[in-house]
């Protein structure tokens, strides 16, 4: 699989593929998509660019640890959860902010957050694996 | 005078845990002293106590409760009357000493705050257990009692025997806890109340229930297991691998008495029966005399009064199973009498042992003169448990005695067992007393000297008490007799304690003889020892050896049933879990009758008209050829990469199906597990032999392929049965209307995920990321194992296929 057209393609789909997986997460509450869907094309990404450039450089550009990311989504999620504490409202009762930015509106939640944290264990925990199934073959880790 | 006492007793609950969290710290800076000032604790709560005594005394009781978990009616309450308070003040004045002479006993000991942390606790345990109301604030306390004292009779763990003794107490109790919440919820099954001073009143209707036996014989697995009945009795003397503190308090004045409070308490409820009456009597007598005879055996000092206590707790349970006015006084009197008395020859043991260096009774003679203050302590408690009068002892003998003058022929038989056993217990007493103390002076390990003054308070006073208790008989009558007795038989009872002593009577006689066989024990107690453990020899087996027998079968038996389901053949696995499937799917289908449209009726010609060929359109047709094909590619695949290729291809097109037919979400979401699985997989399989083809036995052929068949048909047959009814629209119909005002999204999917299932999203991901470490752990693992061993002899590789799917998925 290491050829040199993959090669020469493959950080340009990885950078397509991780954009719009951003792109399909935050979309999702209006239309197809989420965080579990965009987790999961963030980590077909980087299963795409470990062929592609070998799992030590994979591990270099991500910075932190996959599963560490995926630690942090589990703690995102719960603290968005924990955010109706402060309107007296039961655990995961949802907060809305419409923020107004120039002519645009924002609307920001905390599903939204919730979703974002989704998006980070499952991204997360399936990159770990996969990279770790690659790196069996490359011996390195 | 109740309402600032009942105040108090939220207090008095909380502060022993407190004290137990603080014991540590209190430890590190006071070093030496923790002990002394710790005792405040219990010695505050004793003096509170006593404030109760007067409304006791007078006939009356104090209550309180909170509320606990109304939503079921239950309540944290608790109830100050006679036969509490008595435990109550006996657990707590017991405490104090106890702690004190922990502080001093344990001194320099590295973990004593620590020590002193598990004591306090468990006293707040056992408080709590004797003042609770609530059945089931009772069965808390009494677990939590079984925990404290499983980490004191561990609390030397580094020894083997230790932890093999804290196991055995904790597993011999903890299933007596779980008959006394099966009792507990039984009783409220059938008296509509969890306060047994509510259940007191319906004793009538548990006595006369079909379920009475039922609830009878988990009170008494609860009752018989805490407190040491024979045939339970065993892991009471194994539990002496504890510090001796713990031996002191634990296991004679407190826990193991958690039973007796029980059969007591619930006297009035259960009680008087004749199968009542005939087991107490029955196992208390047997646990009295066995108790004794083991007493005899040992000569280890700490293990001849452990025999001695399950004697003793016999012979209370003896005592509550007779029932009568005498008998319920006996058992109150012998109760204040024991803990007075067997409290204080542990605390003296424990100082022998401490500055004598050993235990062994053949080993110890003469150390009245280098321990006089101890062995005055040895005396008064000892002279007590002979039974002499002007000690409380004394009174406890004469009351078990007078309610069996009645000349029938069951109390004579009684009386015979109460003889003997009280005979055999005065020996030992003497024998306690006198050999360590008493004749000539011989060397010991240690060079023996007075014990600190916080070691020797405890046996002083107790002893002292049990000597004033015994010159004032009034007193004792009026103030615990009468109050304790009249709280468990629930009437008046009155006091007729006396000291007079009348040469005439039967009575006199029959302690004038339990004195005489007391006396001839002791003279020959070698003999007797040397006798009964010949016998002992000739059984051969003890209840603690089939308790091991037990427990290393069930090892066995769990070791067997892990290797039956558990092997590790994952191909097995799938297939039960697949024939559990099938199983799940056909048998409703077939119980319930929702096959019977298949069956052909006499009109064949209704079968055209049920295959109703489905009115899709050409590309959808396509989608669905698509898919086919991609299932007999896999079947037929020449090898195992073009096998997951072609699942792929099959994956895509349910993908598709799902895009045509308006669920986008799920398209995607299953495009892109198809799409990773296919990669993962390929990760996995690149490094198998890919050009080859599963090489399988026929067997496995015609397992596997009915196995697939019976199980796709299964789900084709639900899913048209489901389309035939018609489909119950009020959830999705709520999620439409709902979505967009309350959670503000137009994606019913996406909103049911993040906000109105939420919670269970959030399971779901720690899921997901809990199954990816285990993975990681696996492939780690494996890692570690392929570095080691050669390359050829690889460890089963589709395990990880499974892992990641399912993590995937």
């Amino acid at each position: 699989m290491n050829t040199v057209i993959f090669r020469t393609l493959a950080p340009l789909i990885v950078a397509i593929m991780l954009v719009f997986s951003v792109y399909v997460t935050l979309r999702g509450h209006n239309e197809p998509g989420g965080g579990f869907i965009g987790g999961l094309i963030a980590a077909a990404s980087i299963a795409v660019f470990g062929m592609a450039a070998g799992v030590r450089a994979v591990r270099r550009s991500l910075y932190f640890d996959p599963m560490a990311i995926a630690g942090f989504g589990v703690v995102l999620a719960g603290l968005s959860g924990l955010m109706s504490l402060f309107t007296q409202s039961p655990f995961m009762t949802s907060i809305w902010l419409y923020v107004e930015f120039g002519n645009s509106i924002i609307p920001l939640s905390t599903p939204m957050f919730f979703d974002i944290g989704v998006y980070c264990v499952v991204f997360g925990t399936l990159s770990a694996i996969a990279l770790s199934l690659e790196s069996d073959r490359e011996e390195d880790l | 005078m109740g309402s600032s006492l009942e105040a108090g007793i939220g207090l008095a609950a909380v502060a022993p845990f407190v004290a137990a969290l603080l014991a540590p710290y209190i430890h590190r800076f006071a070093g030496a002293y923790a002990g002394w000032i710790l005792a405040i604790v219990p010695a505050s709560i004793f003096i509170y106590l006593l404030g109760f005594a007067d409304t006791v005394i007078h006939g009356h009781t104090v209550a309180t409760a909170m509320e606990w978990i109304p939503a079921y009616g239950i309540n944290l309450s608790f109830l100050v009357d006679g036969l509490s308070l008595i435990f109550a003040l006996t657990i707590s004045g017991v405490g104090t000493l106890i702690i004190l002479y922990s502080g001093a006993y344990l001194a320099g000991h590295h973990h004593q705050g620590r020590f002193l942390g598990y004591m306090l606790a468990f006293m707040g345990a056992m408080l709590g257990l004797v003042l609770a109301d609530s059945l089931l604030a009772l069965f808390l306390f009494w677990e939590l009692t079984s925990v404290t004292s499983f980490l004191l009779i561990g609390f030397d763990h580094s020894r083997q025997a230790a932890r093999r003794g804290a196991i055995q107490a904790l597993v011999i109790t903890n299933i007596g806890g779980m008959f006394l919440l099966a009792g507990a919820i039984l009783v409220y099954q059938m008296a509509g109340a969890w306060d047994m001073s509510a259940v007191r009143a319906m004793g009538e209707v548990l006595r006369g229930s079909d379920l009475y036996v039922l609830v009878l014989i988990c009170f008494l697995g609860a009752a018989f297991t805490k407190s040491a009945q024979f045939p339970l009795h065993f892991w009471l003397p194994n539990a002496m691998e504890a510090p001796t503190p713990v031996s002191a308090f634990l296991h004679s004045a407190t826990m193991v008495q958690a039973g007796v409070y029980l059969l007591a308490r619930m006297t009035p409820s259960l009680g008087g029966t004749d199968i009542w009456t005939n087991v107490l009597v029955i196992f208390g007598g047997v646990t009295l005399i066995w108790g004794s005879l083991g007493a005899l055996k040992q000569t280890d000092l700490k293990q001849i009064l452990a025999q001695t206590t399950i004697a003793s707790l016999g012979l209370l349970v003896l005592l509550i199973g007779l029932g009568s006015t005498y008998a319920i006084a006996a058992m109150v009197v012998y109760f204040v009498a024991h803990a007075f008395y067997k409290a204080g020859l542990f605390m003296v043991a424990g100082a022998i042992d401490h500055e004598a260096g050993t235990r062994e009774i053949t080993a110890l003679s003469g150390l009245a003169e280098k321990m006089p203050a101890t062995f005055i302590g040895a005396a008064l408690a000892a002279l007590s448990m002979v039974g002499l009068p002007l000690t409380i002892g004394y009174f406890a003998k004469e009351e078990m005695y007078l309610g069996l003058m009645s000349g029938e022929w069951t109390a004579i038989a009684v009386i015979i067992v109460l003889v003997a056993g009280n005979a055999m217990l005065a020996g030992i007493a003497m024998l306690v007393m006198i050999r360590p103390f008493l004749g000539e002076a011989v060397a010991t390990p240690k060079k023996p000297h007075e014990a600190p003054i916080a070691m020797l308070a405890g046996p002083l006073v107790l002893g002292a008490c049990g000597i004033i208790a015994g010159i004032l008989p009034d007193w004792l009558g009026h103030d615990v007799l009468v109050p304790g007795s009249t709280a468990i038989l629930g009437r008046e009872v009155e006091s007729h304690l006396t000291l007079a002593l009348d040469v005439t009577s039967l009575l006199f006689w029959l302690s004038a003889a339990t004195w005489g066989l007391g006396v001839l024990v002791y003279r020959q107690a070698d003999m007797i020892r040397t006798v009964l453990r010949r016998f002992d020899k000739a059984l051969g087996w003890t209840a603690d050896t089939v308790f091991d027998h037990v427990m290393f079968g069930l090892i066995r038996f769990s070791g067997a049933v892990t290797r039956f389901l558990h092997h590790g053949q994952l191909e097995f696995y799938l297939v039960v879990v697949f024939g559990a499937l099938a199983v799940a799917l056909f048998g409703p289908m077939l119980i319930w009758g929702g096959l019977d449209w298949l069956v052909p009726t006499a009109e064949l010609g209704d079968w055209s008209q049920r295959l109703i060929v489905p009115a899709l359109q050409p590309y959808e047709w396509g989608v669905l050829a698509l898919a086919v094909l991609g299932l007999i590619a896999v079947v037929i695949a020449p090898s195992r990469l073009i096998a997951i290729l072609s699942l792929g291809v099959q994956g895509t097109a349910v993908a598709l199906i799902f895009l045509l037919f308006g669920a986008p979400d799920l398209a995607f979401t299953q495009l892109m597990v198809e799409i990773l699985s296919v990669v993962i997989l390929t990760f996995v399989m690149t490094r198998l032999r890919l050009d080859q083809r599963d090489h399988r036995p026929f067997e496995d052929w015609a397992r596997d392929g009915t196995l697939a068949i019976v199980c796709g048909l299964g789900v084709s047959l639900l899913l048209m049965l489901v389309l035939n009814g018609t489909l119950d629209t009020r959830l999705s119909d709520f999620f439409t209307a709902t979505s967009v005002p309350i959670a503000h999204g137009h994606n019913i999917v996406n909103v049911i995920l993040v906000d109105y299932r939420g919670f269970d999203t959030l399971g779901e991901i720690a899921v997901v990321m809990g199954a990816g470490m285990a993975v990681l752990a696996l492939l780690r693992r494996q890692r570690k194992l392929t570095a080691q061993v050669p390359p050829s002899a690889e460890p089963a590789k589709p395990k990880r296929v499974r892992k990641s799917r399912k993590a995937a998925s």
